[in-house]
């Protein structure tokens, strides 16, 4: 058990990370030869100006239109992103593995902030599978890669809650834990994910296009 | 739910599939992919979470008992992204279906656009699907008969050359009992303005052409008519795939007010043109933006009304309301200005639909749904429900709407929905509310 504990800690951490750094450089890049040789006519529009007007106005809650007519799904989004993005960053738990390895560290939550943060994480993603099997147009477009990246997304969260609250079998949570944590970093570049980096572009493309061509908001 | 339950016979599509085989398509559907589309199409498919955000944009999921086969990402589904998920290869029947949706069930309006995070454009992936549409020679017959016309004659209506210039002769000559030194003045060089329409005009709204030619003599403007092709600034190409043959519109259009040595176009009021010149057409003839600038009648209006080049003998009783047309709205950002226009004609309140300037509802014709003739017009009008309810809740009686696939629609949609409402050109108000010189 203890060997495997390491495994994923190690050499299974350096994987991932590394599977992401490098699948991400060799997305964007392989994307962008791809815009230049087929979307020359969309890559002279792009604007910075622009660009960072619809991506300012859109990370506003409840300013585009979009989020004004769906509040119950903005307010989780929201909730969702921040909870998911922030606390395995700032897990104290994350932040004593990372400062026994390379001495550096960083202002961590508290344990039961970082506790509630999770739970909110894990009743998002209850919500968007229940939107999934219950509302009549998600239910349409859902496909078996939105069940896919749900489930990557919400499983890392699922079982560090568990094995922080000691609930199962500690050891083995806690390898499910990692080994979901590795799994959710290196599927980032290759799933739907990829919408992390991918729609700061598609958005300061339509920022572009609007602002400059259109000359109209596009929020 | 879902297209199959809603099939509309049309004799283009129809005739279309049936010279297709599985193998065609798919050679041809790799074809437009790997040849013509690239990064854009590839990030959308990805990046597209089925979220449903996009949903509530569409008027037709609005209208159609939020039905969730129509809103924008389920079209997206059934369409470019079948064909993306079985690497285009779709049985004959399934194109009848995509090429129904595509043309048919969606405006281009880009609604959505204002309801999706991450910046997926639903009216690509639509015009996208349409290309490939018009490369298996599956598109609706109405609109095709428009595209034939466009590369037969350089209009969209099958006016003969002669035709044109008789017509606007006949305009000339009908204005002159009133304004009697009008001229219609053709292929003058070096002209202010030259003024393009579209070839509806001449063909069955020729009033429209008289009551320009009256505003233009009466501002005294310096301006022309081309009187060889180029004159027709619409453009169906655009609408049904055929960019190549779009691509050759926009070129005459401009060359023909190049050769005039003209300062600008100004365009009539059409939404659908102007998105062709500013937007797509010029691109795909290699312009960035446009060789000869371009206004289209809102600002034109704007200028000659706030410059004092038309005076007001009487003002158009209000309230109104107004339909902001996407292309030249969320299109163009003239909402302003048209608003302006309108606060400067009309004595009385502008009553704003529930959703508008950028964020209107299409009148539901735009995009070339109107174009696919009679066999699409119910469905057409069905689609319209949702803008037919936020009209009458407006509670008046005048709708401008400066867009002539507006007015069509709404023409159909008032009749339809008994709205009981008239719908206005701005060019029909100026005309009637303004000082004749002579007078
Ligand atoms: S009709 Fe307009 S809102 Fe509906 S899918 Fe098409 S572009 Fe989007
Ligand atoms: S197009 Fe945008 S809003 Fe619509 S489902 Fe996809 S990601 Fe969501």
């Amino acid at each position: 058990m203890y060997g495997l504990y390491n495994f994923v800690t190690g050499p299974l951490v350096w994987a991932s990370f590394a599977i992401f750094i490098l699948g991400s450089i060799y997305r964007l890049v392989s994307m962008y030869a791809l815009a230049k040789k087929k979307d020359a006519v969309s890559l002279a529009y792009m604007d910075w100006k622009f660009s960072f007007r619809s991506i300012f106005n859109w990370l506003i809650p409840f300013n585009a239109l979009g989020w004004k007519k769906n509040p119950v799904l903005t307010v989780v989004t929201y909730v969702f992103h921040i909870c998911l993005l922030a606390t395995p960053i700032l897990l104290s738990a994350h932040i004593i593995l990372i400062e026994e390895s390379w001495g550096v560290s960083w202002w961590t939550l508290s344990d039961s902030t970082a506790d509630i943060m999770t739970i909110l994480v894990i009743v998002a993603c209850a919500f968007f599978a229940g939107r999934r099997l219950y509302q009549k147009d998600v239910r349409f477009l859902t496909t078996g890669q939105d069940w896919l990246i749900l489930t990557i997304a919400a499983l890392p969260f699922i079982t560090g809650f568990l094995a922080y609250h000691q609930l199962f079998n500690y050891q083995v949570l806690i390898i499910a834990h990692v080994l979901a944590g590795n799994i959710m970093i290196a599927a980032i570049p290759f799933t739907r994910l990829s919408h992390m980096f991918f729609s700061v572009f598609t958005r300061a493309y339509m920022g572009s296009e609007f602002g400059g061509i259109r000359k109209a908001k596009d929020w | 739910m879902g297209i199959q339950d809603r099939l509309i016979e049309d004799v283009g599509l129809r005739e279309g599939v049936s010279r297709l085989t599985e193998d065609k398509i798919q050679k041809t559907v790799n074809a437009v992919i790997q040849g013509e589309t690239g990064a854009r199409l590839k990030a959308y498919a990805e990046i597209c979470l089925r979220c449903g955000m996009c949903t509530e944009a569409c008027h037709f999921y609005l209208s159609h008992d939020q039905d969730p086969s129509y809103a924008p990402a389920a079209k997206v589904k059934q369409t470019i992204g079948t064909l993306l998920a079985n690497s285009g290869r779709v049985s004959p029947d399934q194109i009848y279906n995509m090429a129904q949706i595509a043309y048919s069930e969606c405006n281009l309006c880009r609604r959505c656009v204002h309801f999706c995070p991450v910046g997926v454009d639903t009216a690509y992936m639509m015009i996208t699907m349409r290309r490939i549409c018009h490369k298996l020679g599956v598109t609706p017959q109405y609109i095709q008969d428009t595209a034939h016309s466009h590369s037969a004659t350089f209009n969209q209506m099958w006016v003969k050359d002669d035709e044109w210039t008789d017509t606007l002769q006949w305009q000339e000559d009908e204005a002159r009992d009133e304004f009697p030194d009008l001229r219609i003045p053709l292929d003058k060089e070096g002209a202010d303005v030259y003024y393009s329409v579209i070839a509806p005009e001449p063909k069955f709204r020729t009033q429209l052409i008289y009551q320009a030619a009256a505003i233009l003599h009466t501002a005294k403007i310096d301006w022309t008519m081309p009187a060889e092709p180029g004159w027709d600034n619409s453009d169906m190409c655009m609408f049904t795939g055929d960019f190549e043959m779009m691509g050759r519109l926009k070129r005459k259009h401009f060359e023909s007010a190049q050769k005039l040595k003209v300062k600008r176009i100004v365009m009539g009021e059409c939404g659908h043109a102007f998105r062709s010149v500013y937007d797509v057409g010029n691109r795909w003839a290699g312009w960035k933006h446009y060789p000869v600038p371009v206004v289209h009648s809102v600002e034109f209006f704007w200028e000659l009304l706030t410059q004092g080049k038309i005076k007001l003998v009487s003002k158009y009783p209000g309230p109104v309301t107004l339909q902001d047309p996407c292309n030249i709205v969320r299109g163009r950002g003239l909402g302003d200005k048209l608003r302006e226009v309108i606060r400067i004609l009309v004595d009385g309140e502008i009553v704003e639909t529930a959703s508008n300037r950028e964020h209107n509802l299409c009148c539901s014709a735009g995009g070339g749904v109107i174009n696919c003739g009679p066999p699409f017009k119910n469905a057409r009008v069905a689609a319209c429900k949702a803008k037919a309810d936020q009209l009458r809740a407006t509670g008046v009686k005048t709708i401008i709407a400066p867009c002539h696939n507006c007015h069509g629609g709404l023409d159909d949609t008032v009749h339809k929905y008994e709205l009981g409402m008239e719908i206005k050109f701005l060019g029909d108000i100026i005309y009637q509310c303004m000082e004749r010189p002579e007078t």
